[in-house]
């Protein structure tokens, strides 16, 4: 069986094809993108290791984002449970509200490395389109934000944020009209203006280096959560829960990374996909549903697709998991067994959020709800010696419509 | 002996002129539909690209994801195609054919299992837009077992150093994409350019059929008849769409269509 490297960040351990564990990423891609994906792996890897380009990204991350975003314990969450020690990152306090900022600061940094004028990417729950347009305003760069038809309608206080930051929105009508259609359609137009634009995936998804350079940007949520860790603890306790939500797997990737080389006993990675409605058979979930594995936006993954190899359509109440694909990394943390996944349904999710608001000063959106209710389900089975960290990676004000409609009213 | 695809360019080559190359999707707007599609085509193309569709296709424009929407919906899968396929070449104009897709499909076919299927069925070609050049390394030594010709494809984006390499591990037929742009896009470059272009890789290896494809229509294809093959593909999709949205037969429309693209090259 192929284990994970220690010491080797989990980015770098692919082979030679980029492939990880010999059948997870690699680059399955139109020859026209070739080049420019090689033009920028080569760029990337000068500038991860440039000590000017650190200090600029340090920069931006201590001023611009916000760093380090809150560290807290959840009171009220843990006496109302009864069971473990419930902790939570809340990386929505991050300059824009969520994780997607530190991916879409550093392609605006590369972008202009690059001497790009344009550059584009692709949204779900609006999140990443908002912060690269954020990015893109700071930086000066034009930005156009591709986005499913569907998503628009269910994310209107992220479109018009979008739309404020001057960033032209493209609906994408084809096919689900969500974020599977609207990577797709990004990655179309970016093989016909490769040569002036830049382009961003907003997850751990796409072709190789887009997985890298989005991993090493949601990493500092990691690195600022051990020292965080260290500091209220005086080391790193022995028995550690960190629960994320994982769509294409951006803000779980983030939130592990530096815990990497722990025994999974001590830190143990719990990934939480989207289950769906309850009674209904459409999920966002490959892995935790054993999907067999496909090409999906120039990767090999786990992904939700028919006998044939046509992807297939998914849903959750989140826009943000709503990805019938996930990210090569975690596939490779899935078969190596360093991660463990499951999944919510729309209906817990629901619940977790409503739970959390009441009982928290912190509002988690749809997306980390799905992570809090697995939280919930595992908390009082444990005695309080186990600590539990939820990324609380998004706000839960960008699903006001959705929650008003669903539970008759919206509180925060 | 060799391959149908080789002896066609040469057959073009002698009377002077490029192969006239089509791509339409299999199963638009029905199975048996596009049988006559193909069937009417092939009395004046040389060689007949049939797509196999995909609902994810990262490199195709509209009128293909049209073709293809189609398609999957009135359910075409791989079986059918190669029935189609099979029907095809024991027709009466029956010329080379060369299947077109994505690697997904072929891989949850079972990369094997799906060569086999291609040499009963007798398809003489494969391209695969998401599989490129080192990735496909294996496949195209496959391919060549099967004697089928897998199509290396080369861009503008190519460098010279991959170009060279590409060739040399290339069989009977190289894509030229004529610029950057899904299918389907309006010529953004002009013909001088693209020719330009073109003659670099031939300077390479003369001996290697090359053919250019994308943004090639009725209006642009004589402009480029120089090349050893032309590729029209988004127009004739589009004029399936037409037809059926003034409910005229596709079939008489597309032979009609491929019939005057021809006449551009003669």
């Amino acid at each position: 069986m192929i284990k994970i490297k220690k010491g080797i960040p989990l980015i770098d351990q692919h082979d030679k094809n980029f492939l990880y564990a010999k059948k997870f990423g690699g680059n399955f891609v139109p020859e026209t993108l070739k080049k420019p994906i090689e033009d920028l792996t080569q760029l990337f890897e000068k500038l991860r290791y440039n000590k000017k380009f650190l200090k600029q990204r340090d920069y931006y991350f201590d001023n611009y984002i916000g760093a380090p975003t809150p560290f807290v314990k959840l009171q009220n969450l843990t006496r109302h449970l009864n069971g473990a020690d419930i902790w939570a990152k809340v990386v929505s306090e991050a300059n824009g509200g969520a994780h997607k900022i530190y991916n879409a600061t550093v392609h605006c940094l590369i972008a202009k490395k690059a001497g790009k004028k344009y550059i584009v990417g692709d949204t779900g729950a609006g999140y990443a389109g908002k912060m690269l347009s954020m990015a893109a305003k700071k930086f000066g760069l034009k930005c156009k934000i591709f986005m499913g038809a569907k998503d628009i309608k269910r994310q209107k206080p992220n479109v018009d944020a979008i739309r404020r930051n001057g960033a032209e929105i493209v609906p994408v009508y084809s096919g689900s009209q969500t974020l599977v259609e609207a990577v797709s359609e990004c990655m179309r137009y970016w093989v016909s203006n490769c040569d002036s634009t830049h382009m961003c995936v907003g997850s751990t998804v796409g072709p190789n280096i887009f997985v890298k350079i989005c991993a090493w940007s949601t990493a500092q949520i990691s690195r600022e959560l051990k020292n965080q860790m260290t500091n209220v603890f005086g080391k790193i306790p022995q028995k550690v829960k960190l629960i994320n939500c994982v769509g294409g797997g951006s803000s779980a990737m983030g939130f592990w990374s530096e815990f990497m080389d722990y025994s999974p006993i001590q830190i143990e990675f719990i990934g939480v996909e989207a289950g769906g409605p309850k009674n209904s058979k459409l999920h966002a979930a490959p892995l935790t549903n054993n999907a067999k594995i496909g090409i999906l936006h120039g990767a090999k993954q786990y992904v939700v697709q028919d006998k044939e190899g046509q992807i297939s359509e998914t849903e959750s109440i989140s826009a943000g998991l709503d990805y019938p694909g996930i990210s090569p990394l975690h596939c490779f943390l899935k078969d190596t067994k360093r991660a463990r996944y499951t999944s919510a349904t729309d209906e817990e999710a629901l619940a977790a959020y409503q739970l959390v608001t009441k009982l928290e000063d912190i509002s988690p959106s749809l997306e980390p709800s799905h992570a809090f209710a697995e939280a919930i389900k595992l908390a009082p089975k444990l005695n309080p010696s186990n600590i539990i960290v939820v990324n609380s990676c998004g706000d839960s004000l960008k699903d006001k419509f959705i929650i008003k409609k669903r539970l008759g009213s919206y509180i925060r | 002996m060799i391959s149908k695809i080789l002896k066609t360019f040469l057959e073009c080559q002698k009377e002077q002129r490029p192969a006239l190359l089509t791509y339409t999707v299999a199963g638009d707007s029905t199975k048996k539909q596009s049988l006559e599609i193909i069937k009417s085509i092939a009395e004046h193309a040389d060689i007949i690209e049939l797509g196999f569709p995909h609902n994810t296709p990262v490199a195709d424009g509209g009128q293909i994801q049209e073709s293809s929407h189609r398609a999957l919906k009135n359910g075409i899968k791989l079986p059918d195609v190669f029935h189609i396929v099979k029907d095809f070449k024991q027709s009466k104009h029956a010329k080379p054919l060369i299947l077109m897709g994505y690697f997904n499909l072929i891989l949850q076919y079972g990369p094997l299992a799906f060569l086999k299927q291609c040499k009963k069925v007798g398809v003489d070609g494969l391209i695969v837009v998401d599989l490129p050049y080192p990735e496909n390394k294996s496949f195209a030594d496959q391919c060549k077992l099967h004697n089928v010709t897998f199509v290396q494809l080369l861009s503008p984006t190519t460098s010279k150093k991959r170009i060279k390499k590409i060739i040399k591990d290339s069989h009977d037929m190289i894509y030229y994409i004529s610029m950057l742009s899904t299918t389907g896009g309006k010529l953004k470059v002009s013909p001088k350019k693209i020719l330009s272009n073109y003659n670099k890789i031939k300077n390479i290896n003369s001996k290697k059929n090359l053919v250019i494809g994308f943004g090639i229509t009725t209006k642009t294809i004589a402009t480029l008849k120089k090349a050893d093959g032309l590729v029209v593909g988004s127009q004739l999709c589009k004029e399936i769409t037409r037809s059926l949205q003034i409910r005229q037969n596709p079939v008489t429309n597309l032979g009609r269509m491929v019939l005057n693209l021809k006449r551009k090259i003669i």
